[in-house]
């Protein structure tokens, strides 16, 4: 059977299932509208270690062991790590599979890298050339800030369109169906969530330009890989119950479903963004949450949790990313977006 | 290269057009007062360097500036000037205090990185085209003076 279907999509015959998730956010990130759904709190900014980037790496590995000990791969059982960050060279990644000794596919999608990771660990998993996968990202506020922007104690304003970047890491772990997963007395253990395919999104450039207002220059990414999964799978969007984006925040999920209406489709009421969920407006986070933790957390914390439960039966998660970095924006170009996509869906 | 078609266009008018703006007034606002309260600190310290130090014009000047500067710094070190100029904006990056806190913050940034390359390299990554751009400007000035005179 062919899994390829149309032209940016796959179906994944085996459906692989994805078993665990370990998330390990910051304070702030558990004091917002999802508090006590993580699993690691840290307590600041550094973790006990020297600084921002080893933190960063530290949570990394902690969400990819936290989600090997829930079902039971505390000894290894994990065939491939995936994953990246956003740091130059995606040190976190790189240097916590230093520590995790797992084989590694370190994977650069900007704020899409927990999509990418999940829609090619589950290929892999479907096509049988790896039982479990183990699918990362992670950001870091002060990280972030460092590369991005300004040093943390310089006093600036942010701008109305800006977005905080999360401090978290989240893991999910893809299992074939042959996949003995032992799992341990995790209370909260993922039993029926399944990866049935995906859409690998295509880079979108509408000349935004300001990158400080990253949700705009996402949001036509997003709109055209829904489109294109529509499109190629025959679906309509009342086949799920919801399209969930990533990092597009407060205004760029308004132009998401701009974008969308002009194709004469209705997200509104089915979308939600992670950016958006993640933080309380009293929060002061002007636009919401970004980052490759962003998704990542809200996924593996909250969304996976709300399809075990049932009551979200299928779903279309895209994570977006920005993909210019400090040297682009300086030399004047405008910010490319893109968004992957995959299928979660609850089956008994 | 900028993207530029007739789809992108109209997007980024869109975009423009719906964005949330800045609150213009309460900024000015909020700039006004804390820049003037710096300054008035400022003109505290200046009274008190003239009644009570007896310093002439010259040193009062000097005396003001390293005043400020190290006050600016230490709320830098202590965390609290990010959150003064979050609320003041302008209000106080353009006093000497922003100055010092646009040499302090990076400073303190790159220690990670060695005192060399990191607190050395990058210590006027913020305040380096101030300088640079001010020296020019009061270059330019000196030679229109010259000539003039």
């Amino acid at each position: 059977m062919r899994r390829k279907i149309g032209k940016q999509s796959i179906q994944l015959k085996h459906a692989p299932r994805i078993t665990a998730a370990g998330t390990v956010v910051g304070h702030m990130e558990n004091e917002g509208a999802l508090t006590g759904h993580f699993d690691t709190v840290i307590p600041d900014d550094m973790w006990g270690q020297k600084t921002f980037e080893q933190c960063e790496r530290l949570m990394f590995e902690q969400s990819v062991k936290l989600a090997m000990h829930k079902c039971g791969k505390r000894d290894g059982g994990v065939d491939v790590l995936l994953g990246g960050d956003l740091l130059n060279q995606i040190i976190s990644a790189g240097f916590a599979a230093r520590t995790l000794q797992l084989p590694f596919l370190g994977l650069y999608g900007a704020c899409s890298t927990i999509v990418e990771s999940l829609l090619i660990g589950s290929a892999l998993v479907d096509g049988g050339f790896v039982d479990a996968a183990a699918c990362a990202a992670s950001s870091h506020f002060s990280t972030a800030e460092r590369q991005y922007r300004m040093p943390l104690e310089l006093g600036t304003q942010s701008t109305p369109t800006s977005q905080r970047t999360v401090t978290g890491a989240g893991c999910m772990l893809v299992c074939s169906q042959g996949d003995a997963t032992n799992k341990n007395d995790w209370p909260e253990s993922v039993d029926n969530v399944h990866v049935t395919g995906g859409t690998i999104g295509r880079v979108v450039d509408l000349g935004i330009t300001d990158a400080n207002n990253m949700g705009a220059a996402m949001a036509p990414a997003a709109a055209d890989t829904l489109l294109a999964h529509l499109e190629d799978t025959g679906c309509s969007v009342d086949d799920y119950d919801a399209i969930i984006t990533g990092d597009l925040g407060t205004f760029g999920s308004d132009m998401f479903a701009m974008l969308c209406e002009q194709h004469g489709i209705q997200v509104a009421d089915k979308h939600m963004d992670c950016g958006k969920t993640i933080y309380l407006p009293s929060q002061d986070v002007v636009c919401g949450a970004s980052g490759c933790g962003c998704a990542a957390v809200v996924l593996g914390a909250y969304i996976l949790r709300r399809i075990e439960a049932g009551d979200i039966k299928k779903a279309f998660v895209m994570a977006t990313g920005a993909l210019m970095s400090p040297v682009s924006g300086m030399q004047g170009e405008s910010i490319p977006g893109i968004a992957h996509g995959v299928v979660l869906e609850r089956r008994n | 290269m900028k993207i530029s078609t007739d789809k992108s266009k109209e997007y980024q008018a869109v975009v423009q057009e719906r964005m949330p703006k800045s609150k213009v007034f309460s900024q000015l606002v909020r700039a006004f007062l804390v820049g003037g309260l710096i300054c008035c600190v400022g003109e505290g310290v200046r009274q008190i360097a003239q009644t009570y130090l007896s310093m002439d014009e010259k040193g009062v000047s000097a005396f003001v500036s390293i005043v400020m500067i190290f006050l600016g710094s230490l709320l830098t070190g202590l965390g609290v000037y990010d959150k003064l100029g979050k609320f003041a904006g302008a209000g106080s990056v353009v006093p000497i205090t922003g100055f010092a806190n646009s040499i302090v913050a990076p400073a303190m940034e790159h220690k990670v990185e060695g005192y060399v390359l990191g607190v050395g390299a990058k210590l006027f990554s913020i305040a380096g085209p101030v300088l640079v751009y001010g020296t020019i400007a009061s270059m330019i000035v000196g030679i229109i003076a010259l000539i003039v005179e």
